[in-house]
Formats: structure tokens, sequence, C-alpha cells
């Protein structure tokens, strides 16, 4: 199924990705939390989980899906009530482009360095 | 110029599935890929079908996905096309043969707009008028050729066929803002369906592959904010 689409089309599977991406990690973090039944010490172990390397990659994975999602709808909205902005769609999708790269810099670097000892 | 072209074939009486036929023509780059077509059906072979009537992008006959994009094909040059032009017929109606596609739900899905003027005023003497600002309010919508390509472009009618799509949305809109017509009452409930203007997800493919320029996502958005202030109200 391939089409060579805009941007629209580009930012809608992507927001569509994003959307199932943070879905399944809260029911993964609605189960891990359920997990308290098993008593404290199972607990906390299962949850030192969280504190692997990787996990730490995968949740700025998770900020980088959900701060993409919350801005690509912001645009939406934006579009679908001020319907003149439809002229400008592409230039919005780059301005929410410009955003989540200026918010996304600081905010990895702050969450990877404790990992990477930065 | 030689230029390359693969066209995606399908001849319901031999073939079970689609399969892809090459053609090396002769063309200049200012001509179009409908002349092209033509070369490949009066030189190379006679069986390939495709429509087409007007060749000047007005009747809305040739409507096909051209490198990846809903086009018509008399409208695009060579010249603009990175070669080999790949042409399939448009995705999302079922193909009747080659490039000709069965347009019947698309039309049904027009006529269930009521694509035509309702009002209970008797007909005047001469025309009913309108200012000039009441004609630019549609002005736009009015300039739909039908040719299918933003419905076969938006991947929600890939998904749910039975989304009205946004041809038959432009045609409403054209009616819904013309101030000339009173038949909101019937056209909004058709709209208002799951099958409706909500199944529009604002990805714009369809404003991006409309041959007439249409802004097609703006008039979608106007009628879903028509019938959210009919509700509210
Ligand atoms: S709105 Fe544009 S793309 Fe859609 S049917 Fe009309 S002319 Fe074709
Ligand atoms: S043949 Fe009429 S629009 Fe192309």
């Amino acid at each position: 199924m391939w089409y060579r689409g805009g941007v629209g089309q580009w930012s809608w599977i992507l927001h569509r990705v994003t959307g199932v991406g943070v879905l399944v990690f809260l029911c993964l973090h609605i189960l891990d939390t359920f997990l308290i039944i098993l008593g404290p010490e199972q607990y906390n172990h299962i949850i030192a989980l969280y504190r692997v390397p990787l996990f730490r990659v995968m949740e700025v994975g998770l900020f980088a899906s959900v701060l993409f999602h919350a801005l690509n709808g912001v645009r939406i909205i934006l579009i679908d009530f001020w319907v003149d902005l439809t002229r400008f769609q592409r230039r919005l999708f780059y301005a929410e482009v410009a955003c989540f790269v200026v918010v996304m810099i600081p905010v990895a670097y702050l969450m990877l360095r404790p990992v990477f000892g930065w | 110029m030689l230029v390359d072209v693969r066209i995606k074939r399908f001849r319901p009486e031999q073939d079970a599935q689609p399969r892809w036929a090459a053609y090396r023509v002769e063309a200049e780059p200012t001509d179009r890929v409908l002349d092209a077509l033509n070369t490949v059906k009066w030189r190379h072979d006679g069986s390939l079908a495709f429509r087409r009537s007007c060749a000047h992008g007005i009747c809305g006959s040739d409507a096909m996905m051209i490198n990846g994009r809903n086009r018509l094909a008399c409208k695009v040059l060579i010249r603009d096309l990175r070669p080999p032009i790949v042409i399939e017929p448009m995705r999302g109606f079922p193909v009747a043969k080659d490039l000709i596609v069965d347009m019947d739900g698309f039309f049904a899905k027009y006529r269930s707009v009521k694509p035509y003027l309702i009002t209970e005023e008797p007909a005047p003497q001469a025309e009913r008028p309108q200012s000039p600002e009441q004609r630019e309010r549609f002005e736009d919508t009015t300039k739909c050729i039908l040719c299918g390509a933003c419905t076969t472009s938006c991947p929600s009618f890939w998904a749910n066929r039975e989304y009205l799509g946004p041809a038959a949305i432009v045609q409403a809109h054209r009616f819904l803002f013309d101030s000339r017509d009173h038949g909101a009452a019937e056209r909004l409930p058709v709209l208002n369906e799951r099958s409706g203007v909500w199944r529009c997800r604002t990805i714009f493919n369809c404003t991006e592959a409309c041959p007439r320029g249409i802004n097609v996502t703006k008039a979608i958005g106007e009628v879903k904010k028509l019938l959210l202030r009919q509700s509210v109200k």
C-alpha cells in the first residue's frame, strides 16, 4: 500500500504509531503496578528492571512519543477549528518538528546523563 | 526520446492477479502521460484499456496513480516525471480492466449528498440573484470535476470503503454554502453519520491530489464545523 502522500500522511502515520506505543506502555505500567500484590520485595525486584540503561533509552522513546503525539494533536486541532490554517499545513508541520527538536534535545540529555555518566 | 512506461495491467478474462507490463515508447518531453498511453495503445498493444475523454483536464475521466500519486494523465507532462513512468489504477475502487476502475460506489455516494439545488422558493421569472460575496463563499468547491483522485488518495477511504470520501463532501459543501440552497436538513444527517465527515483525519492527501487545486481539507473542515454548530445549538 504505497502512496506518495505529503507530510500530512507521514505525520498521520507517526501519530498512529506513537499513539499505539504510548497505549502499550500504559498497559504495561498498569500491569507492573498491579504486581504489588506479590508483596513489596517481589515488586521492588521487578521494578528494578526500570533502572537498566536500556530501559532509560526506551523511556526517552516514550517521552518522544508522548511529545510528538501531543504536538501533532494540537496541530490537527488548530487546523480543524481554524480551517484557514489549511493553507499553511506544511509550514505548521515543520514548526511542529522544530518544537519537537527544541524540547527533545535537553530532555534526552537530562534523561540519559545519569546512565551514560555524562 | 524514448521513455519507459510501466503499467499495472489486469484483464479480468485471463488474469487472476494484476501484472506489470513494460513498454518503451517514443515521446516528446512536452507530451503528456496521456499521449504516452495513447502511443502504447495505438502502436504497441491495442488491448490496453483506460478512460479519457476531453484530454484537457476538464472531464475527470483519466485520474490514475502516476509515479505514486493520483493525477490526471492529461495534465502531467512527461518532463516533470522521473522515469520510468509507473502507472496504476486509482486505489480503493474495484478494477474493471487495466486502468479502468468501477466508480459506481463513488457516484452512489455523490448522489447520497443530494448534489442539486433544494429550495421551496418558487422558481423566479429570471435567475435567483446572489451577491459576489455569496457566490465567493462556495467558489472553490464548484471547480470539482468528480475525477475521484481525492477519494482514492485518502487513507481513511482505503481503510473503510463505506466512508463518503472527500469528493462527495466537496459536492455537499458546494450546495451547503450556497445562499440559494435550503437543503441542509436533508444533507447534514448523511454527513453526520459514522461513514460521514468524521472519518476525515485531516491528512491532506486529498488536497494534494486534487487536479483542480481545490482546498479539499478546508471544505471538509467547514462542513465539520457546520455540523458542530448545528449540534451545539
Ligand atoms: S475534489 Fe478535486 S480530486 Fe476530488 S473529485 Fe473533485 S476535482 Fe477530483
Ligand atoms: S481526459 Fe478529461 S480530464 Fe483528462
